[in-house]
């Protein structure tokens, strides 16, 4: 696998990408779109979150305010003049990216954990900023009408399907990115600023730049994978916008999958994902929030490198007896 | 603009930071002195209201005794919860990842535990001193506001006291400067920082049944004091106890008049303009070294 190029990868991405979708097109539940979107919002955001936090080591506690703030640029824009979903994706990705990049610009050149507790706050705040904003809906939330289904170039394509679509798309995308940065000099220079920063600065290596670098991709990710988020909800509400799943999943799920390499977050995503959708069906959220949490602590504990350090310990184990 | 408004949201807004100063007393500890990140910090606060609430309600007893009961526990737990983070990462240098990351859990595990035991009902408690007021002049002082003041200048005295008087206090604040030199002279600095961060728990007992006493509690209240805690131990300098003392005078006042003349929704995004203002214009707070 590692000698495989980016140009081939991406067409191995597009390839799997397009089977999903054809096998989604031919089952045709409206609930598996639903549920396999919400997976797909998780890979992007854990995939967004493992760009810096896990290339770079500095954790962000705030994905659901950028997730937010994506998911309201689309509220705004559809207020004054309703846009296309993918130029909504656009947009929110450059709001997101921006904040992260002023975030970073005020608190990277500070300790890591200034960074850590500035995104926890930012959360707070932006909400607060919403909630007393009334023209995206204030505290009531706002809401919007979802059209049936889409003409596009003489086909009508169900509009959830075509929302999954997207969300596919932006997976896609956002899994080629982060492997190659793993691969890039760009990649090779956050696991510098990871494994040692001091060194890394002493060594000539522009930390703060490659810092910003980091967070802005991330941030503008994770609004990305909020901008849809209206469309596919139909009724945004501050509450759920800034759901605090959307900031401890972004978290766990790299964690749990394996932080160093994009495989984990993905895997992470799909298994904590997947779990979830069951759970919320069968048992009640609150307890599934608390099974999260608790798998979290217990892998940081436990499985510091995630299920991917696990498999390599066995494989290692395997090999030389 | 009327100056009796003023008066009185400056004189709550006193009160308000004398409480904030309680509940940033345990983060300037952790976080200020050992270098510990205990964004979980606020849910043993609300832990401990909720522990004052439920022996209120069934027993009757007052929620300041109970917090004073259940001082040990928490130190307990406290020192429990610092062998955990030191072994698992703060030995293997890992605390800046997966350590950030654990305290989250926490946090989380925390609130959510709460979520299912109690609900998501707005508790309260029951005091004699909740309700009256005493009047001085135009300025009015509820006293559900004073006595949690009174009790947090208490608590700040008496951990001021530990850490410049006392032999253990002063290896703490050696440990946050030095932990080298400090192992030199035959301390060991694992049980230093045990013990200082089981007091930092500590104090969230009594945090939490004052924060009952001003507000009814829900177990997402405390994710608003993150916010909070941080900017005012940022603001006041990392680990000096007068600092953020005089950080959260401040943050309580400038809060309480944007609460008076802008309206109370305004008020959670005070603490956090305040600490990016920090952060960018001085990292090192108004006391800091």
């Amino acid at each position: 696998m590692s000698s495989v190029n980016t140009a081939k990868f991406s067409l191995i991405t597009i390839a799997v990408g397009a089977v999903v979708m054809a096998f989604a097109h031919w089952v045709h539940v409206d609930y598996l779109y639903f549920a396999s979107y919400t997976i797909l919002q998780f890979i992007v955001l854990a995939t967004a979150w493992n760009i810096l936090g896990g290339y770079c080591g500095y954790v962000n506690f705030g994905s659901a305010a950028f997730f937010a703030m994506g998911a309201y640029s689309s509220v705004f824009i559809h207020k004054l003049y309703p846009l296309p979903v993918p130029l909504l994706i656009l947009i929110g990705g450059i709001v997101s990216g921006l904040v992260g990049f002023g975030m970073g610009y005020l608190t990277l050149r500070l300790r890591g954990s200034f960074f850590a507790i500035a995104t926890l706050a930012l959360a707070v705040v932006l909400q607060t900023l919403v909630v007393n904003w009334d023209f995206v809906g204030g505290s009531r939330g706002a809401y919007i009408i979802r059209p049936e289904e889409l003409e596009f170039a003489g086909i009508t394509i169900n509009y959830i399907e075509y929302l999954f679509g997207l969300m596919l798309l932006l997976t896609m995308i956002a899994l080629v990115t982060a492997r190659t940065i793993e691969r890039s000099q760009l990649g090779f220079g956050f696991a510098t600023i990871r494994d040692d920063e001091l060194a890394a600065e002493a060594s000539g290596v522009p930390t703060l730049r490659l810092k910003l670098i980091a967070t802005t991709l991330s941030g503008a990710f994770m609004g990305m994978a909020g901008a849809p988020f209206p469309y596919y909800i139909g009724y945004l509400q501050p509450s759920s916008a800034f759901g605090l799943e959307y900031a401890v999943n972004s978290i766990a799920m790299p964690m749990i999958g394996g932080t160093t390499s994009w495989v984990g977050p993905l895997i992470g995503a799909i298994l904590l994902g997947s779990a979830q959708q069951y759970a919320t069906v069968t048992i009640s959220s609150a307890v599934n929030l608390l099974i999260v949490g608790l798998m979290l602590v217990g892998f940081v504990i436990i499985a510091p490198n995630g299920l991917i350090g696990l498999v390599q310990g066995w494989r290692r184990k395997w090999r030389q007896p | 603009m009327d100056i009796g408004l003023l008066i009185n949201a400056i004189a709550a807004g006193l009160l308000l930071g004398a409480f904030y100063a309680a509940v940033t007393a345990g983060v300037s500890i952790s976080f200020g002195m050992l270098d510990i990140v205990n964004i979980a910090h606020p849910a043993f606060i609300i832990l401990g209201s909720y522990i004052a609430y439920f022996f209120n309600t069934n027993y009757g007893v007052d929620p300041i005794l109970i917090s004073i009961i259940a001082l040990p526990a928490f130190y307990a737990l406290g020192a429990a919860v610092y062998q955990v983070y030191y072994q698992s990462f703060e030995r293997r240098g890992q605390e800046s990842l997966r350590g950030l990351a654990f305290f989250f859990g926490l946090l989380f595990v925390t609130e959510v535990s709460l979520i299912l035991v109690f609900g998501v009902d707005y508790r309260y408690v029951e005091a004699a001193y909740i309700g009256p007021s005493i009047h001085i002049g135009i300025i009015d002082l509820p006293l559900r506001m004073l006595v949690p003041c009174v009790v947090s200048l208490l608590l700040f005295g008496a951990i001021e006291l530990f850490v410049t008087r006392t032999f253990i206090g002063r290896a703490v604040k050696a440990v946050s400067q030095d932990q080298m030199a400090l192992q030199l002279m035959g301390v060991d600095p694992i049980k230093i920082k045990r013990i200082a961060f089981g007091i930092s728990i500590a104090t969230a007992a009594v945090a939490g049944a004052l924060l009952v006493i001003i507000q009814p509690v829900e177990p997402s209240v405390g994710r608003e004091y993150i916010g909070r805690v941080f900017a005012i131990c940022v603001l006041g300098g990392l680990g000096s106890m007068p600092g953020t003392l005089i950080a959260a005078m401040l943050l309580g006042v400038v809060e309480s008049l944007t609460a008076t003349f802008y309206g109370p929704s305004w008020a959670p995004a005070v603490a956090f303009g305040l600490l990016l203002l920090t952060l960018a214009f001085r990292p090192a707070g108004l006391l800091g070294r």
